[in-house]
């Protein structure tokens, strides 16, 4: 369920604060969106490419932007922030700078996950579902990567590991400087 | 590149991904070209033999070789063992297709897969690609549209997303629909929302083999007079969503989508959509609420998607591998397909073997074949080196398969008369440590935390029924708790608008059923057969 992209991947945000989750100018967030919103506005049943597109550039879909989508798709504000809330990958709030994202559906439970995921509590410091106090790392559980042959799975941002391991999952935080 | 250049196929799936291909592919290219050894790296997809991966191919002038799992730290040495001419090593597997694992299967849908580059035109033309379009055409233009659906329900095929529908009944109804309106909007729309776990067939597909979707969609299209089609693929999948844009992309420019499919002078034009981490956007209903930009809730049937779909117009709805497996019934004949199979389960299946199994992989069979077969057969038995206790096919929903059913021949009226499901093919496997109730109680929460909401039995009874096991395994009024729980369950499955709260009680029953010590109870006291 909550596959939450880290905004890391992408630069765009960089030309508005220089970094990803921090507080936007209600101005530049409103031309983000106003963007977004006259390339996507005409597409049949656009609000779920609008949120996407809208997410990828800034992390998260913003409150303030939520009337401004309305508007254009001639919905009521509470229709879009169903839809916001509904989906588990759109994100009410910002996320860290990498999201860790920990498979615990029944292949990966097989095979270790929730052990996997109660060390990658310890080891970040942060737990499910949290982004922790420094805005380095959000936590959340998964259900189901497809990496099932592959149990358990994790993915970092947009990167996948398979067989992860105590060990490997050490290393994955090192790696990312994550470790608490 | 050169001429003399050598080939070495380096898969590129998430799975082959997820345990380093990429380096392994950095790391070969880096090395030969300190060598000066002129190599072609091909990005393939993966043959589906996981616990290989990263299984590296190189093309010799025996035929390929295959070598695996190799790490990248392992690549000097398997380069000195002369791994560009299918040198010698540990690692060396032989040629692929004698590896037992995919020796004894019947690829047909998958045939392509691990062979060929997911993205070249050329490769997937070179290997039957198109051909089943192309008669598709020429059935149109003799015969009309109805020629296509007439192959297509002579196969037998049903649908493989797990409801096994007949795939062309489905096709038929939109065929006829809105008959007096000839002009009239249909849509055919592609679930990629694969959500169970244990399954990764129609991930595999879209990575591996991205033409052959976009084929079996244009297909439908062309039969029933749809313009325009949807490919709805989970937000989980970052690999997959990628490949099929790219795939569409290349698929229009070349004219086999677009404003002239394949010479035919109709259009079809395919949208890729993200959905975005909602289980029950897996059922049809809600995924086309979810595609129409609104929350992905399940709408009650009648009307059929058929008549009454995609913003309320005609609408073919079929997984991914129904799709992709209706080039080859197009391209080889119906009765080729239909002669695989077992009773009224015709053709074949990609069965994924996945949790706790040594050999986890992707097994294409045809109906008929036993889990006992798929478990030690195929999958060398679990990882673990335990005893399996417990096998859960079909997903989250499906049943848990105790050893006394290992010898029934998967098939989809065989299971349901067990009280099971073949599902979309997903095989879970569990060893001695797995606790039943444990995972009974997670088959609860899932359902609570994924439920969409609309109806009753599903949006509460999931949260009752974590309570009622709760307290089934702290011995609070125990053998009563059970009897609430049966009550529960049965209340699910007869009063659910879905599969999601319909199906929930399969995975509780049958542990239950077949486990009942795990619940504390007497095995005396628990009947055998499940009754869901």
């Amino acid at each position: 369920m909550s596959r939450d992209k880290g905004g890391t991947a992408q630069a765009p945000v960089d030309q508005v604060t220089g970094e990803i989750g921090g507080e936007l100018s209600a101005e530049t967030t409103s031309e983000i969106t106003a963007g977004i919103l006259a390339r996507r506005a005409h597409q049949p049943g656009a609000l779920l490419p609008i949120l996407h597109e809208l997410q990828d550039r800034l992390g998260w879909v913003l409150k303030q932007t939520v009337p401004q989508i309305a508007e254009a798709l001639n919905l009521s504000r509470a229709e879009v922030h169903g839809v916001v809330t509904y989906y588990h990958h759109f994100r009410s709030s910002a996320p860290g700078r990498h999201v860790v994202q920990v498979c615990r559906a029944e292949a990966c439970q097989a095979h270790g996950a929730d052990d996997l995921l109660a060390q990658a509590e310890s080891l970040l410091g942060c737990k499910s579902h949290q982004t922790r106090a420094d805005g380095a790392v959000t936590l959340n559980p998964v259900y189901c990567l497809g990496l099932c042959a592959m149990s358990p799975a994790v993915m970092v941002d947009e990167r996948v590991y398979g067989r992860v391991t105590p060990q490997r999952l050490q290393e994955i935080a090192a790696a990312l400087e994550l470790a608490a | 590149m050169t001429a003399s250049a050598i080939t070495v196929y380096v898969p590129c799936d998430a799975a082959a991904l997820a345990v380093g291909a990429d380096e392994v592919a950095a790391a070969i290219a880096a090395l030969c070209a300190a060598r000066g050894e002129a190599v072609r790296i091909v990005r393939n997809g993966s043959r589906g033999l996981f616990w290989l991966e990263p299984l590296v191919e190189v093309l010799t002038a025996e035929g390929r070789i295959a070598y695996g799992p190799v790490t990248p730290e392992e690549v000097p040495a398997l380069l000195r063992a002369g791994l560009l001419r299918g040198g010698a090593h540990p690692l060396r597997m032989g040629v692929p297709e004698q590896i037992p694992f995919l020796a004894l299967q019947e690829r047909l849908t998958f045939r392509r897969m691990g062979v060929t580059d997911p993205m070249s035109l050329a490769d997937f033309e070179a290997h039957e690609g198109w051909a089943g379009l192309r008669r598709a055409v020429a059935l149109l233009r003799a015969e009309g549209g109805a020629a296509i659906v007439q192959q297509v329900t002579h196969s037998a095929l049903r649908g493989r997303g797990g409801a096994a529908f007949p795939a062309g009944i489905k096709w038929k109804t939109v065929l006829h629909a809105n008959a007096d309106e000839p002009d009239g909007q249909k849509y055919v729309v592609c679930n990629a929302d694969e959500g169970d776990s244990g399954t990764y067939s129609d991930r595999m597909t879209m990575e591996g083999d991205p033409f052959m979707l976009i084929e079996g969609m244009a297909i439908a299209a062309l039969a029933v007079g749809a313009t325009q089609g949807y490919v709805y693929i989970r937000s989980e999948y970052p690999h997959a969503v990628a490949t099929m844009i790219a795939a569409v992309e290349r698929a229009t420019a070349a004219g086999f989508l677009g404003d002239d499919v394949c010479g035919s002078g109709l259009a079809f034009r395919v949208e890729v959509r993200k959905a975005a981490g909602s289980y029950v956007c897996g059922e049809e209903t809600a995924m086309l609420e979810s595609i129409e930009g609104k929350r992905g809730i399940v709408r009650a049937k009648p009307p059929l998607p058929a008549l009454q779909g995609l913003f309320g117009r005609p609408t073919v709805v079929n997984n991914v591998i129904t799709f992709a497996t209706v080039p080859l019934i197009l391209a080889r004949g119906a009765d080729f397909y239909r002669n695989f199979g077992v009773g009224r389960s015709h053709g074949t299946l990609p069965f994924q073997l996945a949790g706790n199994i040594k050999h986890g992989g992707l097994v294409e069979k045809a109906f008929g074949v036993t889990l006992r077969e798929l478990l030690y057969g195929f999958g060398g038995g679990s990882a673990s080196g335990r005893p399996i206790k417990a096998v859960q096919v079909g997903g989250p929903l499906g049943a848990y398969v105790p050893e006394s059913q290992w010898d029934v021949p998967l098939d989809y009226e065989a299971y349901a008369a067990m009280g099971a499901v073949v599902g979309h093919g997903g095989i879970v496997v569990h060893d001695d440590t797995a606790d039943l109730s444990k995972l009974a109680r997670y088959a609860m929460e899932f359902c609570a935390i994924e439920s969409c909401g609309k109806c009753t039995p599903c949006r509460i009874g999931s949260t009752r029924g974590v309570e009622v096991i709760d307290r089934i395994a702290s011995g609070e009024n125990r053998e009563q708790q059970v009897v609430l729980l049966r009550d529960l369950c049965e209340t699910m499955v007869h009063g659910s608008l879905c599969a999601m709260g319909g199906m929930t009680p399969f995975p509780v029953l049958s542990a239950l059923n077949h486990y009942p010590q795990d619940f504390g109870l007497a095995a005396a006291t628990a009947p055998v057969v499940a009754s869901a």
